[in-house]
């Protein structure tokens, strides 16, 4: 498969997005902000050290700032943007707000999107397992706790909806 | 301006045969970032992320070995088979970055790179593993001590791939261990890995980022053998502990850097590799 970097295509929550006159090393991160108008992933780092950018590919939380785009031609691409539709928030999201885990709100979409990932492979996740999911996210502000006590409260929601 | 995203290794092969100067791109979590930082601009590009064959692990036929595949990402050596007969390694696995990055990441990106504070290279090392490189037409296999020659620099030729990587399953004991600045996410200021063969009464000890490449201990492993036996489990003597760790840190060769100091380095291996000694002759 060689894709023309001229003209490629992605696919992002679940919609087909063409991308034109991009440069072969442009980012997945790059792409989806500047090319796709989908800003909710946020680039800080660069260098997949703060997670700010994670995004779902092809069932995997990954950092979207290093995944070359040209390379994710055949890939299922999941943003923040695509977790629900416009104007719903997700359980995780929602707790977000009640627990107070949102402050500068730089770091939230990464996070949301690698608790979403977590609780769609491990419904009752430990203590140890949720530190760990999110080990891949820094946040400057909240100091983590109400952001534990967030995804502690999606748990119980997303528990009590079964 | 191309990129190809083969979906077979025949085809991976074929273009990076076709096209012996393209970048290869794996996982993309080291090659990205010097991108991003516009260190590098790849005009033709090789993705391998599509490749099955090398996202794979298997026996060799006499089952005393095993061969990762070089794309085969950190995620999955940190639980299941390849955890329980290398666990140095599923050690290893665990400290790469954080989740997105060992979603991402595998062996072959840490040889491709070469860099001396890679994860996964000191375990490689220790176990005496042999890396596989193929063209279209040639297959070579190399020790892991000859391929990494220097600072991000190795011996893989233009064209080649790197394939996978052989490793001989050892009875006995290892362990990995690494200093960084935190706990998840971080790159080694010092690391090491340990392994002790209780068949042959042999001990290996390799270390990382205390030197331009991977640093393997060959004059404290001999010195050790001769000071206690190898083929059982034996308290080690504090002052005999104390001297293998001087020792480990004398075969280092630190520098200062934005990471660290020498002089820290030097400590931290010394103080790695007498955990793992004492963790080896621990029931």
């Amino acid at each position: 498969m060689m894709p023309n970097t001229e003209i490629y295509n992605l696919r992002v929550n679940g919609k087909n997005h063409e991308v034109r006159d991009a440069w072969v090393g442009e980012s997945l991160l790059y792409v989806l902000r500047e090319r796709l108008g989908l800003p909710g992933s946020k680039g800080a780092c660069e260098q997949g050290e703060c997670g700010s950018c994670t995004v779902i590919m092809d069932g995997q939380a990954v950092c979207s700032c290093l995944v070359m785009a040209a390379t994710a031609i055949d890939a299922e691409i999941k943003t923040i943007e695509g977790l629900t539709p416009d104007g719903e928030l997700t359980e995780v999201q929602d707790a977000f707000i009640t627990e107070g885990g949102v402050q500068c709100g730089f770091c939230t979409p990464g996070l949301v999107v690698a608790i979403e990932h977590l609780l769609d492979n491990n419904q009752s996740p430990t203590e140890i397992e949720i530190k760990e999911a999110i080990s891949g996210n820094i946040c400057r502000c909240t100091g983590y706790g109400r952001i534990f006590e967030a995804v502690q409260t999606a748990v119980a929601t997303r528990r009590a909806a079964r | 301006m191309t990129v190809a995203i083969p979906q077979t290794l025949r085809e991976a092969l074929a273009f990076s045969s076709a096209n012996p100067n393209a970048q290869i791109i794996q996982g993309g979590t080291d090659l990205m970032v010097e991108i991003n930082f516009n260190h590098r601009k790849p005009t033709d590009v090789i993705a391998l992320r599509r490749v099955e064959e090398i996202r794979n692990y298997a026996y060799t036929a006499d089952k005393s070995k095993v061969i990762v595949g070089a794309g085969l990402p950190y995620q999955k050596m940190e639980h299941g088979e390849i955890a329980e007969l290398f666990p140095a390694l599923a050690q290893a696995a665990r400290t790469v970055g954080s989740p997105q990055i060992r979603a991402a990441g595998s062996i072959g990106g840490n040889l491709g790179t070469c860099s001396p504070a890679g994860d996964a290279l000191p375990v490689l090392s220790a176990l005496n593993a042999e890396v596989n490189l193929r063209t279209e037409t040639g297959s070579r296999d190399i020790s892991v001590h000859d391929f990494m020659i220097g600072v991000k620099r190795n011996d893989r030729k233009p064209g080649e791939l790197i394939i996978s990587v052989t490793l001989p399953i050892i009875q006995g004991w290892q362990g990995y261990a690494k200093v960084g600045v935190r706990n998840a996410m971080v790159i080694s200021v010092a690391s090491c890995c340990l392994v002790v063969d209780r068949k042959l009464g042999a001990i290996s000890v390799a270390l990382g980022a205390v030197g331009p490449t991977i640093i393997r201990c060959r004059e404290t492993e001999q010195w050790l053998a001769t000071q206690i036996d190898l083929k059982s489990i034996s308290a080690v003597a504090p002052n005999l502990l104390k001297e293998f760790g001087e020792r480990i840190a004398n075969e280092s060769k630190p520098i200062d850097d934005h990471r660290s100091t020498a002089a820290y380095r030097r400590h931290a291996v010394a103080t790695l590799s007498r955990r793992l000694l004492v963790r080896a002759n621990t029931k």
